[in-house]
């Protein structure tokens, strides 16, 4: 492209340090960073709308940290047992616990609390939603791949903490919805085999609730978790950097080059004022709708329970996971087994979750493939991955619908046992229809992109020739174009190769291939290999001669008196 | 003789002739109009004689319940069943006048349709009909009679006994009807109705005789100052203005899920593309691409 120069061309300026004015050679003459600034300032970045949607998360993890302090400020992490004489009414002379009162106060008696309390909430609902949109970006273009597997580890970690640190957060105000949570979740915890009572003392340090659980759930919220995620966001900016950001195809775009604007200015003006903005909506979110209204689920009391209790969306999934299990249980030997918790909150989770961490390195075990990749896929050129994608899309998804059963029951007029047994056989069938579904589209529209390229556009222009003959011309696609659609590399299955090699010794771990290359051959057999250039000049050369497709009679008919049928 | 005769005592002479032939005729006799004597004394007297108001609006009843209710709960509200085994109203001997007045009164009766559950709908009757079918089902056998005004007039209601009334619903209540009031589900199409908008009387009556899915929460096991108490609970959260914003309909947590990723994750995705769509504007010459030399330098 002309108006593409590298940045190499430009790099050797005159000095560093004499371009500084006074004030800053001070300061980099001290800490002799102004080198590092420099080359890292012109660090180019792609420019793609998809590119920001982690920016979402960062962001909002910045406004979890400064609400988030804010709200330590006033919140009194405490089950010490207090009479309730704020200034809201209905709950004026109950006895609660502290956390719960102090939760209160922050909503009615602090100046900016509930604002406060409502922006941490809503950022906490968007950080992790932002995580997992992100995810799905770089599940569906293939920016896991090598070199970015570790990075794609380091991301799921921090969606992992962060889903923990919601429910951590969730519990904190000891009302009735978080007591209800907890419960739940320890009920999960005692499902756990041998180990489970154990565990659910040694975390409410005895009987639940207890005195402790707030206190140390507290702890661990603002100080451990928060810590953890901030060391990892370093990790992934850091690896980021050092990667530098993937692209998508395109003219001179390479697996060697990265295409787009420095991050001073460019980058700065954007990321800067898409922090504003993400900043503002969430603030009007805060300001607008009302989230998590503890006061009127009231202070925790083990003996009640309300109608509508869900967790926060990100658990959304296990509960519905659990809400859809029938309910069974086996005892022997003294041991009581409920499979009804077992099965959906303590096997098919962690289970989805690890194949979801581990992804990239199964894809890249089943496809054998040891190159670094820079450029991205469009989600149609690897259709079993973006099959899969969906996939897991739909069983999340309709897990997640399963959480709010109750819901879907009251507001679409329908029975509660129905949408609950519908959903049971759509978690199996719905992945299934999914995959096939979606990869179909995706081969199709590889052939799509194939007839463009071999063929051209079709231009609508009917031409008829002197014997009468009807016939459409095409008009082939630009070279930039032709150039992005065959950018992608050929995907080619894994091969399982002889039995012995040439001295008769049995090649090693072969059945073990022989799997591989099966599930490679799953992978790669039906997708639309690119064209060679070969045949793109037949397929050119053949349309010089004759550049127009004849029509069929009935394609005639229709193109040509469109006002006959 | 004769003066032995005539001294002879009433009891001797009975005694004298108690084998007479025509002695048990003659008890027979007796018995009967002892009998009918009491009867005549003891018997309530024909209803077309009563014309008191009362009767009156028993019989307008009964007129209205053979009209509108029977072809369900029979002529009698005896119940009766579909043709198929199954009930098509259950019998009303003995629900008494507040089943009535909530079932009516709340339009969920008469029903439109079988199913799951009756819903509530504009009620079919003007008060004085629903009175007229409460009397004549009262009428049939002792029941819940409609509550007394001052048991629901949470008008004097105190914030104590508010907050008492909050703590009673969300011990006996929130579990179907939601912390806010706002319903929920119940399996197999039935539900806990929203109890916003519902006329405290009708909310008394139904703790008190437990319409459908209802448990019955009779006087003696939930006092009447617990039911008034729960009523002015429910009317304070009813009048309470969000004080955070949009209340997302009070649901819970699925709703606040569905904004953020509706509103907000979509707000934010839609600025997302307009930032990415926007190019950079340098003076001179249009956009300046740039290149990052070879990863291998």
């Amino acid at each position: 492209m002309s108006d593409t120069k590298t940045v190499a061309s430009q790099k050797e300026g005159p000095a560093a340090t004499a371009e500084f004015p006074p004030p800053v050679k001070w300061l980099d003459d001290r800490l002799g960073i102004g080198k590092l600034g420099k080359k890292n300032l012109r660090k180019v970045f792609p420019d793609h709308w998809s590119f920001m949607l982690g920016e979402i998360a960062l962001y909002s993890f910045i406004i979890l940290i400064l609400t988030g302090i804010f709200l330590t400020l006033w919140f009194r992490p405490s089950m010490a047992e207090v009479e309730y004489q704020g200034s809201y009414s209905l709950l004026k002379g109950l006895h609660m616990s502290e956390a719960y009162a102090s939760t209160l106060d922050i909503s009615f008696d602090v100046r900016g609390g509930l604002l406060m309390r409502q922006i941490h909430h809503w950022a906490a609902v968007l950080f992790i939603a932002a995580m997992m949109v992100h995810l799905l970006r770089i599940f569906f273009t293939g920016a896991f791949r090598k070199p970015r597997e570790l990075n794609w580890v380091i991301g799921f970690g921090m969606l992992f903490l962060g889903i923990i640190e919601g429910f951590l957060g969730y519990g904190l105000p000891d009302d009735l919805l978080s007591g209800t949570g907890l419960r739940i979740t320890q009920g999960m915890i005692q499902a756990s085999p041998i180990v489970g009572s154990y565990m659910t003392f040694f975390i409410f340090g005895g009987e639940f609730p207890g005195d402790d659980f707030v206190s140390r759930f507290f702890t661990v919220h603002v100080l451990l978790i928060p810590g953890l995620i901030l060391a990892l966001v370093t990790a992934h900016l850091f690896l980021v950097v050092y990667h530098k950001h993937t692209q998508f195809a395109g003219p001179g775009r390479t697996e060697k080059n990265v295409v787009g604007y420095p991050l001073m200015p460019v980058y700065m003006a954007k990321a800067g004022g898409f922090f504003f903005v993400v900043f503002g909506i969430t603030a009007l979110m805060g300001a607008l709708l009302q989230i998590n209204p503890v006061w009127l689920y009231g202070p925790y009391n083990p003996a009640e329970v309300t109608a509508g209790s869900q967790p926060d969306w990100y658990m959304g999934w296990l509960e519905g996971s659990v809400r859809l299990m029938p309910g069974f249980e086996s005892h022997f030997w003294g041991v009581t087994l409920s499979w009804n918790l077992l099965i959906p909150a303590l096997i098919i989770p962690p289970a989805f979750v690890t194949l979801v961490a581990l992804y990239p390195f199964i894809e890249g075990w089943i496809t054998g493939d040891k190159r670094e990749h820079h450029l991205l896929d469009r989600p149609r050129n690897v259709p079993t991955r973006t099959g899969i994608g969906a996939a897991f899309i739909t069983f999340y998804g309709l897990l997640w619908i399963a959480g709010g059963n109750d819901l879907v029951a009251t507001h679409f007029g329908v029975s509660l046992n129905n949408v609950t047994w519908v959903l049971r056989f759509g978690v199996f069938i719905g992945p299934v229809l999914a995959f096939w579904l979606t990869r179909r589209i995706a081969i199709s529209l590889q052939r799509a992109d194939q007839e463009r390229l071999l063929h051209g556009l079709e231009s609508g222009i009917i031409v008829r020739s002197p014997e009468g003959k009807y016939s459409e011309r095409h008009t082939p696609i630009g070279e930039h174009e032709a150039y992005t659609l065959t950018t992608h590399d050929r995907l080619v299955p894994y091969e399982v190769g002889p039995e012995t090699d040439t001295n008769g010794v049995r090649a090693p771990l072969r059945a073990l291939n022989k799997v591989r290359a099966k599930l490679s051959a799953f992978y790669y057999a039906d997708a639309v290999q690119k064209p060679t250039a070969a045949e793109i000049e037949d397929a050119h050369s053949h349309g010089h001669e004759d550049d127009v497709h004849e029509l069929t009679e009935t394609e005639a008919f229709r193109e040509v008196t469109p006002d006959k049928h | 003789m004769s003066e032995k005769r005539t001294s002879l005592s009433p009891a001797r002479f009975l005694s004298a002739r108690r084998r007479h032939r025509s002695a048990g005729l003659v008890v027979l006799l007796f018995g009967l109009l002892a009998v009918g004597s009491a009867y005549a004394a003891f018997a309530p007297g024909p209803a077309v004689a009563d014309n008191s108001a009362q009767s009156q609006q028993i019989e307008e009843g009964k007129k209205l319940f053979a009209v509108g209710c029977s072809s369900c709960h029979g002529l009698n509200a005896e119940g009766s069943g579909n043709g198929e085994g199954k009930m098509a109203g259950p019998s009303l001997i003995g629900v008494g006048a507040a089943a009535v007045d909530f079932q009516v009164g709340t339009g969920r009766m008469p029903a439109m349709q079988t199913g799951a559950q009756v819903p509530r709908k504009t009620p079919a009757y003007t008060p004085e009909e629903i009175e007229a079918l409460a009397a004549y089902v009262a009428s049939l056998a002792p029941g819940p009679a409609v509550p007394a005004t001052d048991s629901y007039d949470i008008s004097k209601a105190t914030d104590e006994q508010v907050t008492r009334g909050g703590e009673l619903f969300r011990t006996n209540c929130t579990a179907c009807h939601n912390f806010a009031g706002k319903g929920g589900a119940l399996p197999n199409g039935k539900y806990a109705p929203s109890l916003m908008n519902v006329d405290p009387k009708h909310i008394y009556e139904a703790m008190l005789t437990g319409p459908q899915q209802m448990p019955v929460f009779s006087d003696q096991v939930m006092l009447p100052e617990d039911k008034r108490d729960i009523i002015a609970y429910l009317h304070a959260l009813q009048e309470q203005k969000d004080p955070g914003g949009f209340g997302l309909g009070r649901l819970g947590p699925v709703s606040e899920g569905l904004w953020g990723w509706l509103v907000g994750i979509g707000l934010l995705v839609a600025v997302a593309v307009w930032i990415g769509a926007k190019g950079v504007k340098a003076k001179g010459h249009g956009a300046t691409h740039k290149a990052e030399g070879a990863k291998a330098e």
